[in-house]
């Protein structure tokens, strides 16, 4: 029961203004701890999804997933098993290229965690990856001796394998 | 048609007679529909009192009260009604007028993001934008607010959309695919629960104020006869059962009646009903209900396991659950199971801890004895609605409500000025029901402007101002937890009630002996007209607490309990304990 974990909470909700301050006024009044939270659209024109992380025991859990569906605006929400669910996060570097060694450094190591280059200057790379957020965090890593300039994360979304829908 | 008559148009076709309000700039065009329209509007002296009243209406009639305000301070003075109605799951709607779509977002005069501010207060709030979308706003709004676990929902009302155009024919369908209430409970649950209950030994109804709002009070009563288990309620549930039946504990908690408290405490089986295990209810958790196995019944699937761990929980709205239980029990009672020597530890119990203490001479008069009078001069159906403070759980805990929808105050917020506000949407929602609103002197002084309301109106309602010229809750907690340091607490120059009332033309009394009170009450109630009793208490008595942080036994300024031959009453040495004035 006491186990914290961290969750991956997807919801489907109205395609409207005014519903994403409706679920974080939510989170923040009843004090969870949501590490991140992505909207967008989703299959159904006049829904959108969100997925939530959020780190807590099953308790909490319990209570954020029963909240949220009070919502009126709320359609259906699960909290996603992670052994079946795809994680992925989409993430903008900006980085540093002082010499030509370095510039090629770094192209390097984009190739290797399949991330590409989508922008050049004299200066700087931009990458863009996709994948885990512990992907992610080990290309950034990699790529912090060089002087990180800028960084952009969506933060993760997520969907469960197989044919199964929630 | 006009945006404002779609309004007027959506509320009568909603069935609402009377809305409570108060105008201003932004709804020069709603009221001026209202000129001419056979919908009845009470002009009240603040907003508050406004939504306080609509809030009242509801209680008192079950049906969903109406308010309305202006935009800006109109909109903020609504809030604490508002607020205070979530807390109680009270459902009202509250129209608040909004500056014009084009300025929205400009800062413009008397702009508030009321949709912004009520989000943490409502059920749901709806912001029209186009004339168009008032009729089904409307509708839904009704219907959110007065199905599932009821509560307030707001409409945020631009002017220029009052003003706006357009073909009204029929309100659309309600389309809310994010918004099922579920009503029966799950049958596997129902059953496993009434398995629970026929093989304990020692069970407690708690019911909490669901059981007034499903109507379930009949059902509740067959039930706890049919399982022959005590009740006890929140005070939210007070009037769901008979606290003149003898298996009715009274109120449970902080200020719980001693019995209560204890026979929770004792009790294997705890069957809550509508209720949310507040902290007041509870008192410290880890020692609440600790040698029961606990089934908790709610519509609302967020109120389960979010305060107490749950056995047996059940989704569903109580009446339709009750009725599964009873139909499950009355086919398995086999007689053997008779609980005979558990009821009569309970009413022996009962007696031994509720003494006939004598407060008959007092003068200044105590409250226990201004609450007896004050029950002996009314029927079973006169409402009554309680401020915040000592007066309010006086009442709970000494005055016995017979009936649901027959004590009305607030307990989630806590609000002080509810009580006389409510008592004018009661009085308005019942018009055929005595109404009498108990109130403490701070908490009447922050809505007294009212008076001019139910002398303008005529609404005969009584007003008990239970005078101890203190805000005597917090006066207490400053005498019990705070080393007496009396930090301004103390109201000194009071008004004098019965001058003020009359300046309003409302005719009042004061009441300063024994006998004087039940008199008094009478002739308010005869005299068919509003109606003010100004009750000089006596301001150092110590309502019975159990301290924050404590489990419900833990009682102080209460007669010590293991003394549980009757007369045998350490009350006055208690009291000593905890220190007088
Ligand atoms: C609006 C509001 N402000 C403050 C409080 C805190 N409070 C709770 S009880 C109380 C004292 C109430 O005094 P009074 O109305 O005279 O009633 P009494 O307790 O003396 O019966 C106060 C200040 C409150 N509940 N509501």
């Amino acid at each position: 029961m006491d186990e914290s974990r961290t969750h991956i909470i997807s919801a489907l909700i109205l395609h409207k203004p005014g519903v994403l301050q409706r679920v974080a006024g939510l989170f923040t009044r009843r004090g969870f701890n949501i590490e991140n939270i992505t909207v967008g659209t989703s299959e159904q024109e006049h829904l959108a999804r969100m997925t939530i992380i959020a780190k807590g025991d099953e308790k909490v859990l319990e209570q954020i997933t029963k909240q949220l569906n009070k919502l009126i605006e709320v359609i259906k929400v699960r909290d996603l098993n992670p052994e079946i669910t795809v994680k992925l996060e989409l993430c903008l570097i900006k980085v540093h290229t002082a010499n030509e060694k370095v510039r090629s450094e770094i192209i390097q190591y984009a190739n290797i965690f399949s991330g590409r280059i989508i922008d050049v200057s004299p200066d700087t790379l931009t990458i863009a990856i996709t994948g885990s957020p512990e992907k992610i965090e080990s290309l950034i890593d990699l790529v912090r001796i060089f002087g990180i300039k800028e960084i952009a994360r969506t933060g993760p979304t997520a969907i469960s394998r197989g044919t199964k829908t929630m | 048609m006009k945006g404002g008559e779609a309004i007027i148009k959506s509320l009568t076709d909603q069935g609402v007679e009377v809305v409570f309000g108060y105008p201003g700039g932004v709804l020069l065009p709603l009221y001026d529909v209202l000129y001419d329209s056979d919908l009845k509007h009470i002009l009240v002296r603040h907003e508050q009192c406004a939504a306080h009243a609509a809030d009242g209406f509801a209680r008192a009639s079950g049906k969903v009260g109406v308010c309305i305000g202006t935009s800006g301070p109109g909109a903020t003075n609504l809030i604490t009604g508002i607020a205070t109605a979530y807390m109680d799951s009270s459902p009202i709607l509250a129209i608040a007028g909004q500056v014009a779509t084009h300025l929205i977002g400009n800062d413009a005069f008397q702009e508030v993001d009321t949709i912004g501010i009520t989000m943490p207060i409502t059920k749901h709030n709806f912001q029209a934008m186009k004339a168009e979308e008032i009729p089904g706003m409307i509708k839904a709004g009704f219907y959110i607010a007065g199905t599932g676990r009821t509560g307030p929902v707001v409409l945020d009302l631009p002017k220029d959309v009052q003003e706006e155009e357009f073909d009204y024919d029929q309100a659309p369908d309600i389309d809310l695919p994010g918004y099922k209430p579920t009503k029966k409970g799950h049958p596997l649950q129902v059953k496993k629960a009434a398995n629970l209950i026929l093989n304990s030994k020692m069970p407690v109804i708690l019911a909490g104020g669901g059981i007034i709002l499903s109507n379930a009070s009949d059902e509740l009563l067959k039930f706890s006869k049919l399982v022959e288990a005590p009740v006890t309620t929140t005070l939210m549930g007070k009037g769901s059962f008979s606290e003149d039946d003898k298996f009715s504990l009274g109120m449970l908690g902080m200020h719980g009646r001693t019995v209560s408290n204890y026979i929770v405490d004792e009790c294997d089986c705890l069957i809550a009903i509508g209720c949310r295990f507040s902290d007041r209810t509870t008192g410290l958790i880890s020692e609440f209900a600790r040698n029961a196995k606990i089934i908790h019944i709610d519509i609302d699937p967020a109120e389960i396991g979010k305060n107490v761990d749950i056995d047996v929980p059940i989704v569903g709205d109580a009446k339709n659950v009750l009725n599964n239980l009873i139909k499950i029990v009355s086919n398995k009672n086999n007689g053997n199971k008779s609980r005979n020597a558990w009821l009569n530890h309970v009413v022996k119990f009962k007696n031994n801890c509720e003494p006939n203490l004598l407060y008959s001479d007092s003068i200044p008069l105590k409250p226990q004895q201004v609450i007896k009078e004050l029950y002996n001069a009314i029927s079973d159906d006169t409402i009554i609605t309680t401020d915040v403070g000592q007066n309010q759980m006086w009442m709970a805990r000494y005055f016995s409500t017979r009936n649901p929808r027959k004590f009305i105050s607030s307990g989630g917020l806590g609000t002080m000025g509810f009580g006389f506000p409510a008592a004018i949407g009661a009085k308005i929602a019942m018009p055929d029901n005595d109404v009498v609103a108990v109130c403490g002197d701070g908490g009447f002084l922050m809505v007294c402007q009212d008076l001019a309301t139910i002398k303008e109106y005529d609404i005969p309602l009584v007003i008990c101002v239970f005078d101890n010229r203190r805000l005597g809750m917090v006066s207490q907690w400053q005498r019990l937890f705070y080393n007496k340091r009396i930090s301004y607490t103390q109201l000194g120059q009071s008004p004098d009630f019965v001058k003020l009332s009359e300046s309003f033309g409302v005719n009042a009394e004061r009441v300063e002996k024994p006998g004087e009170m039940e008199l008094a009450v009478r002739n308010a109630i005869k005299s068919g007209q509003p109606y003010l009793i100004d009750v000089i208490i006596d301001a150092d008595e110590v309502l019975p607490i159990v301290p924050p942080g404590c489990g419900l036994t833990e009682i102080v300024g209460e007669y010590k309990v293991e003394q549980k031959t009757p007369g045998e009453i350490l009350y006055k040495k208690n009291k000593k304990e905890i220190g007088g004035a």
